[in-house]
């Protein structure tokens, strides 16, 4: 549940980095997700309305993102655009610090999220995982956020997953783990951790077999879910044995 | 008049906006214009005339994120 709006998956995926759109339908559909991810691109003979047709024939609603901004005017123009492209008043706001890391400028990151809810946007937040960041950003009307496990495109998976439990305990708006999911269990343990929902695509993208990977980040999460749901035993130093006393034959 | 559309300069007759985005096979649906850095919503496409040298951008959903 985002914003009052209900989906039938917690995977969020991208689109970035498909060999072909063949290949990402195929991958879109076994992950069944319900929200996808696009960038605004000037317009050229190359980019098309393929990836919005593709979207549009299967039901999944396009996310459009700034990626590729620096600046909170940047990101807010950008937004803006992508609102009158698409049609819609969501956003999942991204400003990036360099290139290197593309980790997000958490200055100008609160700015455009302050504009962009002002302007009435549906504002979802990629940022870091800073558990003070996360709650400015949520106070500034984000309807989620969305911190980093690790830098975009890297598939480290959560390097603080401490921090992940510290944003998930204060945040009265969903967590969606974003970037850095490099396999299944990255995408599980997002999920144990708390968060609401996933958000990924390179691991799956640029995967050996795209379709395959969309298929075990699905059930991943769902798994994540369910074993957060069900709450998992403490840890303890010493054996317990599951069986009752010592044999006596 | 002289105008640049997504870093190509293009020559205009009349300095519409919709000359432009004609001669550029510009789609309907999908598409968003910013002059000189404001949205211009699709329903002023057709009122909204550029000055000389004005730069248009003209953006578009790709695969990304």
């Amino acid at each position: 549940m985002i914003a009052g709006t209900k989906f039938g998956s917690r995977l969020i995926t991208g689109t970035g980095g498909a060999g072909n759109l063949a290949v990402l339908e195929r991958a879109l559909l076994a992950s069944e997700t319900e929200l996808t991810t696009v960038a605004m691109r000037r317009m050229d003979a190359e980019n098309g309305t393929g990836v919005l047709d593709l979207l549009r024939r299967n039901d999944i609603a396009p996310l459009p993102n700034t990626a590729g901004c620096r600046s909170a005017a940047e990101a807010v123009l950008t937004a803006r655009l992508a609102r009158e492209a698409l049609e819609t008043g969501w956003v999942k706001l991204e400003v990036v610090a360099d290139e290197q890391t593309l980790l997000p400028e958490p200055v100008e990151l609160l700015e455009a999220a302050e504009q962009l809810v002002e302007d009435g946007f549906t504002v979802l937040a990629y940022t870091n995982d800073d558990p003070v960041l996360a709650l400015r950003l949520e106070q500034a009307g984000c309807a989620a956020v969305m911190p980093a496990g690790s830098p975009i495109g890297t598939g480290l998976g959560i390097n603080n997953p401490h921090n992940i439990e510290l944003i998930v305990a204060r945040a009265q708006v969903p967590v969606i783990l974003d970037a850095g999911i490099g396999t299944a269990s990255d995408a599980a343990l997002a999920m144990e951790l708390g968060c609401a929902g996933v958000l990924l695509a390179t691991a799956v993208t640029r995967a050996s077999d795209p379709e395959g990977m969309a298929t075990a980040m699905r059930h991943a999460v769902l798994a994540g879910r369910h074993a957060h749901c069900a709450g998992r035993i403490p840890k303890r130093f010493w054996a317990q044995a599951s069986s009752p006393g010592v044999p006596e034959p | 008049m002289k105008v640049t559309a997504n870093g190509q300069v293009h020559e205009l007759r009349e300095g519409a906006l919709t000359e432009l985005l004609d001669a550029l096979g510009t789609p309907e649906r999908g598409v968003a214009v910013a002059v000189d850095g404001r949205v211009v919503a699709r329903g002023q496409w057709s009122e909204t005339m550029l000055t000389e040298g004005a730069k248009i951008e003209i953006l578009t959903a790709v695969q990304g994120g």
